[in-house]
């Protein structure tokens, strides 16, 4: 399951987002990792030191593109110009699919550079699907979307984000980035029960996951990717996993980000579930 | 698919999904109030609470207003971060207060139009120039540090054209040679020393990245306090360009400004060293010159129009 039409047929293991406090560390030392994430939108300039470090990158390393800036949600025309930018780049580290994230961003020519959760209706569901045809039609690669975390409910909504997000993949036929720290952090904002989440998702379609920290507030709980994975997201992957099988991982550590080694550490703690699931699979029945 | 769930309840149009977004976004990116907060009367004067129930549910912790302006906040924190990243000069030279004031203005005026917050500051040595009560009485150094941080963001990841060499020029004739300059670098004339004071000033680093991860923290409290003395009014005159990926500020003199200004408003290499020059007896200091410009590949092939910016 974990190696499908909407990650390009790849089982890439444990990643780690490519962040610069670490560019001279990987650099220099080239440690072993399976793979990096990039954020496209840093990388789709003309010239300078971000594309220098990203082709030393991709010398050594497989790296796998996520964007922040494609809003698939949004009602605006999808700027030419930015996906022509984004297929350059695209070309440049071969990356084997591309993801960005189910949500709204700008409306009327104006950005918000916010990941907004979109109302759960099926005209949003239609809206957002067509979208993503048309990025993957001008892209030319497959596409997975991710789950955000949020912090607002629409009155509008008609479904439940799990029904949302499998209204969108199945209309546009692509794959999901399933974040299972977003889905932690939506739950106890909306107090819905994240198993339901994760058992309700189209589980063959999973092409990738996301894990990271978060921050408890009084009144909610903000993603904020400064902190090791907290034991219920260990909990809610380890289960994610048994129902999609060993998926490629991706730890985020976006703020407050710890030395090269740890941030891997970390990510590496998901060796033992995969590792388990793996295990399983392989008994004779 | 998901069967329908929403028997009688009425369906949500495309036209009323954009209504909702254009709503949604202009509460979102409305400026907060000197508390950093959402503002508490909406543009008709309503109550927030009133216009924020309209769409948004509550919860049993956080009411409709508290969790959309969970996102105004978070909009204009990773706004001001950016401009923090790309101004830390003119913050210096202004102060926290003034320039948070200076950015909640030009912001307003001057919302994000591209996919890249890399972009989002190109409007604001001209937003100065308009209004200068923002940054008195200091306006004159803010306009130059303005056009001069600028600067340094095109000359980050600018784009690159084919260098001409020496080589190309060896045997050309003066009055027919038109070149530009890369479109990356920027000549400035400033009425401060403001490339000693930027070095003295910044930390090494590079434009923090895009990411969906979110500060709780303000700019306010996110920030350590820099103090570095105000520069002296001094005419200079800079490069602000690129070499082997780094960023580089050169110094030139008057004549070297007027040579590569009149050169890349599309003058001939005979003209601009006309312009530059009331004394024609210096073609050893010009060989020179070009020399070290065409080594630090600072000259394209014309291009149509002024590429780099001037002033």
């Amino acid at each position: 399951m974990p190696a499908n039409r909407f990650n390009g047929f790849t089982e890439l293991g444990i990643g780690i987002g490519l962040r610069i406090p670490h560019y001279r560390h990987i650099l220099s030392k080239k440690p072993t990792v399976d793979w990096f994430e990039i954020i496209s939108e840093n990388y789709m300039c003309d010239a300078g030191r971000p594309l220098e470090v990203l082709d030393d990158i991709l010398e050594q390393y497989q790296v796998v593109q996520h964007g922040v800036a494609l809003y698939f949600g949004s009602t605006d025309p999808i700027d030419r110009q930015q996906l022509k930018r984004l297929k350059v780049l695209v070309k440049r580290t071969n990356t084997p699919f591309l993801s960005d994230h189910l949500c709204w961003g700008s409306v009327d020519g104006t950005y918000t550079h916010d990941l907004l959760p979109t109302p759960y209706t099926f005209a949003s569901a239609r809206n957002t699907a067509r979208r993503i045809r048309e990025v993957r039609d001008f892209l030319e690669i497959p596409l997975i979307v991710e789950n955000v975390s949020s912090y607002a409910e629409f009155h509008a909504s008609e479904m439940t984000e799990w029904e949302f997000l499998t209204e969108v993949v199945e209309r546009a036929d692509c794959g999901i980035l399933l974040d299972v720290n977003n889905i932690y952090v939506s739950s106890k904002n909306h107090g819905f029960d994240p198993y339901d989440y994760l058992n309700n998702v189209p589980h063959e379609r999973v092409g990738q996951m996301h894990i990271a920290g978060h921050t408890k507030y009084e009144k909610y709980v903000l993603d904020t990717h400064d902190h090791p994975v907290l034991d219920p997201v260990w909990k809610m992957y380890a289960h994610a996993i048994r129902k999609c099988g060993p998926t490629s991982t991706l730890l985020e550590w976006d703020a407050n980000i710890p030395s090269f080694e740890e941030v891997h550490r970390e990510a590496l703690k998901a060796r033992k579930f995969l590792d388990a699931v793996t295990e399983t699979a392989a008994q004779p029945a | 698919m998901t069967q329908t769930r929403t028997k009688g309840k009425h369906r949500q149009t495309l036209a009323e999904l954009r209504q909702l977004q254009r709503l949604a976004g202009a509460v979102i990116m409305r400026p907060l109030s000197r508390q950093w907060r959402m503002q508490r009367k909406w543009t008709d004067n309503r109550d927030m609470r009133e216009v924020t129930a309209e769409f948004i549910k509550p919860n049993s912790r956080l009411s409709s207003l508290e969790r959309i302006e969970i996102y105004n906040r978070q909009y204009w924190f990773r706004l001001i971060d950016s401009f923090y990243d790309d101004f830390p000069g003119l913050r210096a030279i202004l102060g926290r207060l003034k320039f948070n004031r200076l950015a909640r203005e030009y912001l307003t005026e001057h919302p994000s139009t591209s996919f890249t917050m890399r972009n989002l500051g190109r409007f604001l040595p001209g937003f100065i120039e308009k209004h200068a009560d923002l940054v008195e009485p200091r306006f004159q150094l803010a306009s130059d540090m303005a056009r001069f941080e600028w600067a340094q963001v095109e000359a980050f990841d600018g784009p690159t054209l084919p260098p001409v060499t020496v080589d190309d020029l060896l045997g050309k004739d003066p009055a027919k040679i038109r070149l530009s300059l890369q479109p990356y670098m920027s000549v400035l004339q400033l009425r401060y020393p403001l490339d000693d004071y930027l070095i003295r000033l910044k930390k090494p680093g590079l434009r923090g990245e895009a990411s969906n991860a979110v500060e709780e923290n303000s700019p306010e409290k996110s920030r350590v306090k820099r103090r570095s003395p105000i520069p002296r009014p001094r005419e200079t005159f800079v490069v602000v360009h690129r070499l082997d990926n780094s960023l580089f500020y050169k110094r030139i003199d008057r004549q070297a400004y007027r040579l590569l200004t009149s050169l890349n408003r599309g003058a001939t290499l005979g003209k601009a060293i006309k312009s530059a020059f009331s004394d024609p007896r210096a073609p050893e200091l010009i060989r020179e010159w070009f020399k070290t410009w065409t080594e630090l590949g600072w000259f394209c092939k014309r291009q149509f129009g002024p590429t780099v910016a001037v002033g």
